[in-house]
This record gives C-alpha cells, sequence and structure tokens, in this order.
C-alpha cells in the first residue's frame, strides 16, 4: 500500500488549450504544459530534476521534453504505456522517485493529439496478434464497443437503463458550460441525450467521451518543499492502483475478467481509503474517469459511495451536480472538457482545492477523490487542501 | 480479398486455428490442474504448469454479455455489416470465448440466450467460429 500521506504535494498545474486541431506537435505540447505547470509552482525549469508521463504509442518521452524545456539534468524520467488507468499513478510514481531519492521535483505530464494524431477511438490493428486475435476478427475492435460490454452486463444484473445513464452525461455538460477550456459546452437535455445516434448499443454518442488535442502537467514536491512556494500545497493523503485478477492488458483482455458488471475500483478501495486514512463520506468533489458514462457508475459503486447496482439511483436527483451531496466532474470530464486521459481531472481537483477554479469553484471544497481507469486496472488518489 | 481483421496464429494459439479450420472447436485445458484456458498460453494461471492438452468443446454456450454495433469502424470494411452482434458467451465447458451471434435479429439477443457454434471459413488458412441460436 502506497504509505506515504501528506508527505507529498501537488504544487503547480498546467495545460494547453484543448482543440480538436492544435495545429502543433505532441512535442509542443507536452512542453506548453509542463513549462506552465513549472511557472504556476513558481519554479524554474532549472528547478525539475525528474519526468514521469504516460502514452499509448501517441506521445514524447520525458527525456525530450526535459531537453525541449531546458531542464539540464533530469535524473528520473519514465514512460509509462497503458491508457487512462495510469493517470493517478504517474503521480504517485512521481512520490516514489523522489521519496527514494532519485529526483526532488517531478513534473508529470499527459500529452496527445488524439484527434489529429493517433486516435485511440479508432480500433486497432488489422493484423490481429496476441490477445487481438481472439477478438478483432469479430469486428470487435475500439473501445467503446469494449466497454459497452460491460455496460450491458450491469444492464443485465441490475436492471440499469440509459436514462439513468444520460444523468452523468447531462450533468457533466452543464458544468462543462461553466468551463472555458471545455470543447463541448453547449446545453444537454437528457431528451438531447436519448437523441443521439446510436453508436454501439448500448451506448450512443453521449455516452462517448471526446477525441481531442492537447496537454495537462502538474509538478509534484515534498510537502515542506511546496509550503515554501507560490500556491497553498495540495496534499496527496492517498493512492491506490490496480485491479482484479485477469487484468491482461486492460482493454479486451476482460475476456478472462470474472465479472463485468464491476471493474478495477471494487479492488482498490480498501487500499485508497486505508492509505489516505478517510472515507467516501469525506470527499466533497470527485472527478471520476468517464471516458464512458458508465464507467463513472461503476467506479461509484466499487470505491463504496454506494452498493453495487445502487449506482444508476445513486447519480439521480441532483446529487453529482455541483450544488449537490456529491458533486461529480466539475470540469466536465472526459465526456465534455476533454479527452487529456484523466490528467485533465488532476488538474481540476487541483484547482477546486486551491479555490482556483473560477465559475466552476465547489465552495468549501476541501477533500478531493480523483479516478483514473475504468476496466481491469486503474489508480485513483485522495487529495486535500 | 478477405479485408477484416484476421488472427495472426502463434505457437500457443495456431492449435485452436488449425482446430477451426477442421470443424472443431478446440480447447486448451492444463494437463496438471485441468483449469481450461483460455486465450490460449504457455502457463497455466492457476498452477504455472506448461503441460496442457486440447480437448474438443461441445461448441454449446449461453451469451454472457453483447452488444450491436450501429457505428462503423473501419468504416470501409464494416459499413455492410452493421448493425452487427459481438457476444461474450460461456462455454459449457466454462471459457468465455468472443464471437458474432448470427442468423437472429440484434434485438432478440437476451442474455443466457443458448448458443452453439458454426464455422466460417474466411480464407484458406483462417476459419471462425460463430455462433446462433440453439434450438433446445
Amino acid at each position: 500500500m502506497w504509505s506515504l500521506r501528506d508527505k507529498y504535494a501537488i504544487t503547480g498545474v498546467g495545460y494547453t488549450d484543448f482543440t480538436r486541431d492544435s495545429g502543433t506537435t505532441v512535442l509542443n505540447l507536452a512542453t506548453e504544459a509542463c513549462l506552465n505547470a513549472v511557472a504556476d509552482a513558481g519554479l524554474k525549469p532549472t528547478d525539475v530534476d525528474g519526468l514521469v508521463s504516460f502514452e499509448f504509442g501517441d506521445s514524447v518521452p520525458g527525456i525530450a521534453v526535459a531537453t525541449a524545456m531546458g531542464i539540464p539534468a533530469a535524473g528520473y524520467a519514465i514512460d509509462l504505456k497503458g491508457g487512462g488507468n495510469l493517470a493517478n499513478l504517474v503521480i504517485l510514481q512521481a512520490t516514489a522517485a523522489i521519496e527514494a531519492g532519485l529526483a526532488e521535483t517531478v513534473v508529470v505530464y499527459r500529452a496527445m493529439n488524439g484527434r489529429t494524431g493517433v486516435r485511440l477511438g479508432s480500433g486497432r490493428d488489422m493484423k490481429a496478434h496476441g490477445m487481438t486475435q481472439f477478438t478483432a476478427p469479430f469486428g470487435w475492435l475500439t473501445y467503446p464497443q469494449a466497454m459497452a460490454m460491460w455496460c450491458r452486463r450491469h444492464m443485465v444484473k441490475y436492471g440499469t437503463t440509459s436514462e439513468q445513464l444520460g444523468t452523468i452525461a447531462t450533468t457533466f455538460r452543464a458544468n462543462a458550460a461553466l468551463n472555458e477550456r471545455a470543447i463541448l459546452r453547449a446545453p444537454m437535455t437528457l431528451d438531447d441525450y436519448m437523441n443521439s445516434r446510436m453508436i454501439v448499443d448500448p451506448f450512443r454518442m453521449n455516452d462517448i467521451c471526446l477525441e481531442s488535442d492537447g496537454a495537462c502537467a502538474v509538478v509534484v514536491t515534498s510537502a515542506e518543499r511546496a509550503r515554501d512556494l507560490k500556491h497553498k500545497p495540495t496534499y496527496i493523503a492517498g493512492g491506490a492502483y490496480g485491479g482484479g485478477r485477469d487484468q491482461g492488458d486492460d482493454l479486451f483482455d476482460g475476456l478472462r475478467w470474472a465479472d463485468h458488471s464491476e471493474n478495477y475500483a471494487a479492488y482498490i478501495a480498501d487500499d485508497l481509503w486505508a492509505s489516505a486514512g478517510l472515507g467516501p463520506q469525506d470527499i466533497d468533489v470527485a472527478e471520476i474517469y468517464d471516458c464512458f458514462t458508465y464507467s463513472v457508475v461503476m467506479q461509484l459503486e466499487g470505491l463504496g459511495f454506494c452498493k453495487p447496482g445502487e449506482g444508476p439511483d445513486f447519480v439521480q436527483g441532483g446529487r453529482i451536480a455541483r450544488d449537490g451531496a456529491l458533486p461529480l466532474n466539475t470540469h466536465g470530464g472526459l465526456l465534455s472538457e476533454a479527452y487529456v486521459h484523466g490528467m485533465n481531472h488532476v488538474v481540476e481537483a487541483v484547482q477546486q482545492l486551491r479555490g482556483d477554479a473560477g465559475a466552476r469553484q465547489i465552495e468549501g471544497a476541501e477533500v478531493a477523490l480523483t479516478t483514473a481507469g475504468a476496466m481491469t486496472c486503474g489508480s485513483a488518489m485522495v487529495l486535500h487542501n | 480479398m478477405y479485408a477484416k481483421p484476421l488472427p495472426v496464429p502463434d505457437p500457443d494459439s495456431a492449435p485452436f486455428w488449425d482446430g477451426c479450420r477442421d470443424g472443431r472447436l478446440l480447447l486448451q485445458r492444463c494437463s496438471a490442474c485441468q483449469a481450461w484456458r483460455f486465450p490460449p498460453e504457455r502457463y497455466c494461471p492457476h498452477c504455472q504448469s506448461a503441460e496442457s492438452a486440447w480437448v474438443e468443446a461441445s461448441g454449446r454456450g449461453r451469451v454472457y454479455s453483447w452488444i450491436v454495433v450501429h457505428h462503423p469502424v473501419p468504416r470501409d470494411l464494416y459499413a455492410g455489416e452493421v448493425p452487427y452482434v459481438v457476444a461474450l458467451i460461456d462455454l459449457e465447458e466454462g471459457a468465455r470465448i468472443a464471437s458474432n451471434i448470427a442468423g437472429c435479429a440484434p434485438e432478440d439477443v437476451v442474455a443466457d440466450m443458448p448458443v452453439e457454434v458454426s464455422f466460417e471459413a474466411v480464407t484458406d488458412e483462417i476459419t471462425l467460429p460463430k455462433f446462433q441460436l440453439r434450438q433446445t
């Protein structure tokens, strides 16, 4: 279990514009977001000595970003291979590196031209090697097609309906309307949601996240050092990473997964809350990984905000709206803000806890949850101010 | 020429695909602990044995979950196929396999629906196992 409660903090956040056509390279996006994060922390690039990122064959390595930023001696630079499941693990990885003495100040980023470059939604190699030989030949190729299989199982087991999932999409869109960074800000009614095109039943277009170009970055350093810097530190209270048996490659290896009505969240909940010394009842605002509407339900259930099967009811009645008991995805999430693979959720949580969220600010937010992942494997953190 | 994704058999999976070409659904079973291994793999994840045997399955199973693809990806390959069903099927023996459900309307697919295998040769080398409603 991660055991560095409150010893490390996020002290700066940075991001680029989120667009459907950045008009620039992934290296430039990464560099811009990282420079912004370092400046936000009140630091100079020469103060940074570590970089952590993750990529899916769609980004640039940390040593290249260090070079572009003019970091003279990055003693620690690693690039994890994987998807949104890693978006919180990379920050835990930064704390581990600092704890081990490999670095003092680490910038963590995710950068991608997810719309104009490598599109994760576009499916897999036409030559189906490895695991994919048992999925792709049947026309089962894309992330929405993969996740829809999980959603259906929840519908079979618990009677979950599209209308219930629609509340998640409309709530996050309402949040995005207040967010000048968000790509989709036009209001969405439940009728709009229900009338959106069926992509892969049970998913409509509005169940599925954006594809976008952009980058986000955060600066991680010791809590002691963070207290001397420009902003009030955002402390990392707890964190966890993992999933159940048979995680495979987190996508179509669901063939081996025992019960598709639950995901990684059920398996990391105990470690997450124990590491933080907090529980679901302590969370003021949560930025939940929402590659699809349905993934939000499974994580709320798995992390203990409600019981298995209760998620679809739990999100009704305004509970997850910005004025509800548990405001979710105050930036609009992957569904309406942008697809920065979960790193945008971390940036938003930090801004909420610093009181810097402008029109999106949830008054009195002191403890935030961030999550990353949807299927067999994922990561999560508890942050506080 | 068949343009859709084709499996690339590897040393572990070749017997499975050879079986399909012969019209037999073969499943790998651990010789040490008798656990089914699907997808095929060298080491048993339960007991780490590298010994296994190939056993002909009944070809019968039930629908565990399913999706109906309406938006074709890639469009040029699947525009003429949609809507089509991809299902996870729990075989009687215990393995869970992905395939298509053919021969019934997508809206008629339900959980636990009994299905049975049939084989569709798509190239000289590759035959895909497909499933259809089983009349019980």
